[in-house]
């Protein structure tokens, strides 16, 4: 993707972008168009502070946009293969749950949603994790102690080997009855 | 049209129904009496309703024959007794009766128990088969009736033969509910299907109407059609929605007047209905009511108000159910209502079904290139099967005008038997096929804290990303809804005390309770606790410490294996997931009413020490807890999370206690617990 010095005048070199997920010209445009527009200051990349704004209402925002955009920056290709992460693929598109797409380098849904809680990434989610999590989403509603008492009872449920933390698989069986792939999924880049 | 059907139904409640010519004149009184809907219910009540009592007896039977069967098949019987016995028939269903008391309690059950959240996300398939769908069987059927007429002896025209098409296209409410809530299939099969069946119901209505007005072959009123089913279907979803806010808004008030809650919760939901019916919108889609207040609602009342309204609710509908299909049967008998032409019949029951499956694989293919989770064939498969007649359509056929739809009695035997074969012959069938495909069964799970958790998250990461890449989808309008919900209507709502509470914390509380609760029932309940005179505070937190230990190896306490009827488990464990509509343990001893006394929601506790439900503890409630609760002396202050020995309380505060142990940290037990933290 090059982009020219003029805001006005861009050429969309569609190949390096292709080549990573297929996607119709169209759709390509107007996630260009949108990145633009949160890259305020016409740089050619997003910050993480850009991203936040857009986010501001939400509640896990701030995380959410550490946890997705790792790196300093997001040009626009990495900006398009992360939220290719969370569109449902065509042809891998079962009753059970998306396929992790191998060609992508895509990862399913639920190990984007893992990352979220964990931090550190040390592929476990500790004590200390979830309850941050909790207390932005909760905030001012609950105590303390409730919050503290609400994380003791889900790593209590979830965690079968009992090492104090919830990791990947443990995290995906605590969510087996619910089809997470399909949860995270949103239509769109097709 | 419509009009002249609502008076006709005010008539026909005023006048006993038509008899063949006059044979005993004694029997006249007896007919005005019978005329009468309310009395006609109240006979019928009585000896009917202890028959599925007596039927559910017998468990093999009923997990092959569906309860609907059994009672068209004991319609048809008790139907030929009475023709026999006095050569006329006496009883019919009464449309007014019908649309006036049956209809309204049975859909406004089914609204007020839906589970909102899987309705409003499958709104845009719901839509398309109510809407489409039903014009598409509609057309098709009265055309295709019409081409074929020249099988039959009926003389009817176009016009009746759509008009007849409508009215027979419809899938029914009644019939679906009665039928799926024994087969089990999983949530968003049913909720398809089932909103489908309440959402038609302003497509036939207004075709209905549409037909009418065009056999005066007035052309001009062709262009009413599309606006004419606009102001039906939106207007009877507004009247359903004012309601709901003024339901929500007074039930906001009524603290101090506990007892009667539950009245206005069946009285709002039935005024919405009636005024539907007043302005002559689509009463059904008075649904709306009951879906929007829910939430509202049952936060705000108390919980034994909730357990009235749900038990009452269930009840009613189900005594509903029953005459409507007992009626359905007796009415069949009277010869003297309907013309049999086999023609007529065969031709429509082939052409609804093959254009029920036709239309529904038809839509599927479009839905499926917008929704998340398709739609596959074994699904289409059943929704095919599973649109099935019922009584709605029996009673708009009863209602046609017989001097302007000449052929009305040819119609009225294809509707009988065209509604007993889907709901004799599919209702029957369908378990077998719904076994023979694998279709995915409702999993009866029990909410986990991590679900909880886990979705409101995602809800938050869809929306984010939603937010990122600029699109305004489905997730950002939700957002937009639960902000607009938090802010303005919950505030306008809900009450004081209750805006404040977290969901998931009351989530929490409530898994936690329903686990105490299985405990207990494993423990033993009264046998295993020690009730000594003396040391009663030891034996009690020792009984206590074993049902936690014995919680603590116990992972997931199993369900017992409880006969709930159908009708109490169906909608409501698609319901039990959502924290405010939470109504007390499904299957675990529903002998006893749930314990709404001893766990009454503890944030009551911060306020008044002494809420009057405690004191009406229900005798036969919870016999397991008594023993067990006043073995405990609750701390004297609920706010600090108090040590388990707590200095002895002046009162019986089961709750508290409990209280104390669930926000007690970590760490907080005293006595012979392990280094676990307690749960409970």
């Amino acid at each position: 993707f090059y982009r020219t010095r003029t805001r006005t005048r861009t050429q969309i070199k569609p190949d390096s972008v292709n080549s990573v997920i297929s996607a119709s010209a169209a759709h390509l445009l107007r996630l260009h168009q949108r990145f633009q527009f949160l890259d305020k200051d016409s740089r050619g990349s997003l910050r993480s502070e850009d991203l936040e704004a857009a986010l501001s209402e939400n509640p896990i925002g701030v995380r959410i946009v550490g946890a997705f955009f790792q790196q300093e920056t997001v040009d626009f290709p990495s900006f398009v293969r992360i939220l290719a992460h969370f569109r449902p693929t065509e042809k891998n598109r079962t009753r059970d749950g998306v396929q992790p797409d191998p060609a992508v380098g895509r990862k399913c849904p639920s190990s984007v949603a893992f990352q979220l809680y964990d931090q550190d990434r040390d592929g476990k989610i500790s004590r200390t994790e979830l309850l941050q999590v909790l207390r932005e989403m909760l905030g001012l509603q609950v105590t303390e102690e409730q919050l503290q008492s609400i994380a003791e009872r889900a790593i209590q449920e979830a965690d079968l080997d009992r090492d104090d933390a919830i990791c990947f698989d443990e995290f995906r069986k605590s969510l087996e009855k619910v089809n997470i792939d399909h949860k995270l999924s949103v239509r769109f880049l097709e | 049209g419509r009009d002249r059907q609502r008076d006709r139904r005010l008539q026909s409640a005023e006048t006993p129904p038509q008899q063949t010519d006059g044979e005993d004149r004694n029997t006249e009184d007896f007919q005005r009496l019978h005329g009468n809907p309310t009395i006609c219910c109240l006979k019928s009540h009585n000896p009917f309703s202890c028959l599925p009592a007596v039927f559910h007896l017998s468990q093999r039977f009923t997990t092959v024959v569906p309860e609907s069967c059994m009672l068209i098949l004991l319609g048809l019987v008790l139907g030929g007794v009475v023709l026999i016995a006095s050569k006329k028939q006496l009883y019919q269903l009464d449309p007014a009766l019908f649309f006036l008391f049956l209809l309204p309690t049975i859909v406004g059950d089914a609204g007020y128990f839906m589970p909102a959240r899987l309705f409003f996300d499958n709104l845009g398939a719901i839509l398309t088969y109510a809407v489409v769908g039903t014009l598409w069987n509609a057309f098709c059927t009265g055309f295709c009736l019409y081409a074929a007429k020249l099988l039959g002896r009926v003389q009817a025209d176009l016009m009746d033969f759509l008009l007849f098409g409508a009215l027979i296209s419809a899938v029914d409410p009644v019939a679906v509910l009665a039928v799926f809530e024994e087969v089990h299939v999983n949530e968003m099969l049913f909720i398809i299907v089932f909103g489908e069946s309440l959402l038609n119901d302003a497509v036939t209505v207004v075709s209905a109407h549409l037909y009418h007005t065009f056999r005066g072959s007035e052309v001009s009123n062709t262009r009413r059609g599309g606006p004419s089913f606009l102001i039906v279907s939106v207007g009877g979803t507004l009247v359903g929605l004012v309601f709901a806010v003024i339901l929500g808004f007074i039930t906001r008030f009524t603290k101090k007047v506990r007892i009667i809650e539950p009245l206005f919760v069946f009285l709002l939901v039935y005024l919405a209905y009636l005024t539907a019916e007043l302005f002559s919108l689509s009463a059904i889609l008075m649904t709306f009511c009951g879906i929007g207040a829910n939430k509202y609602v049952e936060a705000n009342i108390s919980q034994k108000s909730r357990t009235t309204v749900k038990y009452t609710m269930k009840t009613l509908a189900s005594i509903a159910e029953t005459i409507i299909f007992i009626f359905l049967g007796i009415s069949a008998v009277d010869k003297s209502k309907w013309a049999w032409d086999t023609g007529l019949v065969s031709c429509t029951l082939v052409f609804i079904l093959l254009f029920r499956a036709v239309g529904v694989v038809g839509q599927t293919w479009v839905l499926n290139r917008f929704r998340l989770v398709p739609l596959d064939k074994i699904d289409q498969v059943v929704m095919s099967y599973g649109g099935l007649r019922g009584a709605v359509a029996f009673a708009l056929v009863v209602l046609l005008d017989a001097e302007q739809v000449k052929a009305k009695d040819y119609f009225v035997a294809t509707t009988i038997v065209v509604v007993f074969f889907t709901v004799m012959f599919q209702g029957l069938t369908i378990k077998p096929l719904v076994k023979w495909l694998k279709v995915p069964r409702s999993t009866n799970r029990k909410p986990t804290i991590n679900e909880e958790i886990h979705e409101r998250a995602f809800d938050h990461i869809l929306t984010a990303v939603e937010d990122i890449a600029g699109l305004q989808g489905y997730h950002h309008w939700r957002d937009k809804w639960e902000q607009f919900d938090k802010n303005y209507l919950s505030k306008l709502l809900l009450r004081k005390s209750v805006y404040r509470k977290s969901e998931l914390w009351e989530a929490y509380q409530k898994i936690n309770i329903r686990d105490a609760i299985s405990v207990i029932d494993q423990v033993g309940g009264p046998g295993r606790v020690q009730m000594g005179s003396g040391k009663r505070r030891t034996r009690g937190t020792q009984a206590w410490n074993q049902s936690i230990s014995s919680l603590e190896s116990v992972s997931s306490p199993p369900a017992p294996a409880e006969p709930v009827h159908p009708r109490v488990s169906a909608l409501s464990r698609l319901g039990g997931s959502r924290p405010a509509s939470y109504t007390g343990p499904v299957g675990v001893a529903p002998a006893q009413a749930p314990p709404p006394a001893a766990f009454c929601f503890p944030e009551r506790k911060k306020k008044k020490p002494v809420e009057e439900e405690e004191e009406e503890e229900e005798p036969g409630a919870s016999q397991e807890m008594q023993p067990l609760m006043s073995a405990l002396k609750p701390p004297g202050v609920p706010q600090a999370p108090p040590p388990p020995q707590a200095p002895p309380g002046r009162r019986r505060n089961p709750c508290v206690y409990l209280r104390s142990l669930v926000t007690s940290p970590p760490g907080g037990g005293a006595g012979p617990h392990s280094h676990r933290p307690t749960q409970l």
